[in-house]
């Protein structure tokens, strides 16, 4: 579902004396249905680049980038607009929203892009909130001025809420605790079994442990740099 | 929840049309020597946000002035549905301005009559489509100004008498009151406070995805436009220099003027 080969990405700041910034060099990566895969390597190694790159927030230069069927180094922006509706989910470490929605909603939201009837869609936002733990007077509140944990929680539920067949998670357990820690791996098991590719970044190594098939080093798609 | 409030609108979301709904092929305006916007082209899809980036003499305010016909292009074309506005009569264009499509000035004076009340206000729309029935306008533009959050006690009050930030809620409801299927916003959101901003870009979310509403947003505020718009075009001196998917632009931004723009700000 996620197809890397020879991916290059580079980024050239035209106002500090047109500099050119090698981030990553024949990156190679695939991940199937059913498989979770996690990035490793230190800070700064691209783990990021690379995750943004397949949500289709950095632009892919050169090398293949293949995505639930489409192919990102030649997608349109309505392309990448319609994958993200239906097909590529991303649970980010930063909740971005429209302040002042209330939370059913916010969680709701990907569910009502794609058409779904209003009442199908806060019930199905609802259900996931309570597993979350997110207590149910906050759920007519803003994300937005939640604790780093609440947010995380809700980027969570908007990240499942429906069942992507491409999910991809940035540190989805870095600020929570045991209990709601094991419902996020639970959720993961869920979406593995019904047969989503996932790529995920997890600096908790016991969490990455339970859940990833693999392991893929970007240490290796790091360009070297001069000094 | 909104819903609940049985909303008033006075046309479904469309059927899907085979073509988009507006495209634009080489679009241009001078102002004698001067450009005021050149070769811009770009096509626009029902449920779609364009949101049209660059700062104050970048030619963003001329390309909307000429998509609305409010300012005469000197080159290209403007197909609504199929239909070139440059070779329409006037007469049929002030209709479509009146039933299909909807401008909100970025004064809010520009766009609201001051001598007649806030409900009239909105209420003229509504008739202008058609609406006969007292009781239902009224009754809608009330519902409206609650969604602005405007008091609809205030229903009776000119605008004059009103903030600029109410003045500006209750233009965006007199606007959108008949559903328009194409809207061009012009600096909407400038000179509200954060919260309320915030409320009406949630329900300009709203609109676009119930109505399948098509807007063409020209803002500074490039918070705003990775809110609400899906792709960007960044204009520099009239001309196009960047265009795509809303947070590539911003994110990985690739002309020399657009990376500025961005690093300009502190967060976006």
């Amino acid at each position: 579902m996620i197809e890397i080969e020879n991916l290059c990405k580079s980024f050239t700041l035209h106002n500090q004396g047109a500099a050119v910034l090698p981030v990553l060099a024949g990156a190679h990566l695939r991940v199937d249905p059913g498989e979770c895969v996690a990035l490793t390597g230190a800070s700064g190694s691209g783990k990021s680049t690379l995750m943004r790159m397949i949500w289709g927030n950095y632009r892919a230069e050169t090398g293949r980038l293949q995505v639930a069927g489409l192919d990102l180094t030649t997608a349109t922006p309505r392309q990448i607009i319609a994958l993200r509706r239906a097909r590529l989910g991303y649970v980010s470490q930063f909740l971005r929203v429209v302040p002042r929605v209330p939370t059913l909603r916010v969680v709701a939201e990907p569910l009502l892009a794609l058409g779904q009837p209003e009442p199908q869609a806060l019930a199905r936002a609802a259900a996931l909130l309570a597993r979350l733990n997110i207590p149910e007077r906050l759920w007519s509140l803003s994300p937005t001025t939640f604790s780093g944990g609440e947010q995380q929680r809700v980027n969570i539920a908007r990240g499942f809420a429906h069942p992507f067949p491409v999910l991809l998670l940035d540190e989805p357990t870095a600020s929570l605790d045991a209990v709601n820690r094991a419902v996020v791996l639970d959720l993961i098991g869920e979406a593995k079994a019904r047969g989503a590719a996932i790529l995920g970044i997890f600096h908790d190594e016991a969490a990455r442990a339970q859940v990833a098939d693999r392991l893929v080093d970007v240490t290796g798609f790091t360009p070297a740099r001069a000094a | 929840m909104e819903s609940a409030q049985g909303r008033i609108w006075t046309r479904k979301k469309p059927e899907p049309e085979a073509g988009p709904l507006l495209l634009v092929e080489g679009l241009g305006k001078a102002w004698g020597a001067r450009i005021g916007c050149a070769d811009v082209g770009f096509d626009l899809y029902p449920g779609e946000v364009l949101g049209i980036v660059g700062e104050s003499g970048s030619g963003k305010s001329t390309l909307l002035g000429c998509l609305a016909g409010h300012l005469p292009a000197d080159a290209g074309r403007i197909l609504y549905r199929g239909r070139d506005l440059r070779m329409m009569a006037e007469p049929e264009r002030r209709h479509l301005a009146r039933t299909e499509w909807a401008f909100v000035h970025q004064n809010p004076r520009d766009g609201l009559r001051m001598g007649v009340t806030a409900g009239a206000n909105v209420g003229e729309r509504l008739m202008a489509v058609g609406a006969r029935h007292y009781g239902a306008i009224r009754a809608t533009a009330t519902d409206w100004l609650g969604r602005v959050e405007i008091d609809p006690a205030r229903i009776d009050d000119r605008p004059r008498a009103f903030s600029g930030g109410m003045q500006q809620r209750l233009q965006i409801a007199r606007n959108l009151v008949t559903g328009p299927r194409l809207v061009l916003m012009d600096e909407p959101t400038g000179g509200l406070d954060v919260s309320v901003q915030a409320r009406l870009l949630d329900l300009l979310r709203e609109l676009v995805r119930e109505m399948g509403l098509a807007v063409i947003i020209v803002t500074h505020d490039l918070a705003v436009a990775r809110l609400l718009a899906d792709r960007l075009m960044v204009m520099k001196d009239g001309r196009v220099i960047e265009a795509g998917l809303t947070d590539q632009v911003l994110d990985d931004p690739q002309a020399a003027y657009t990376q500025l723009l961005v690093s300009s700000v502190l967060q976006v």
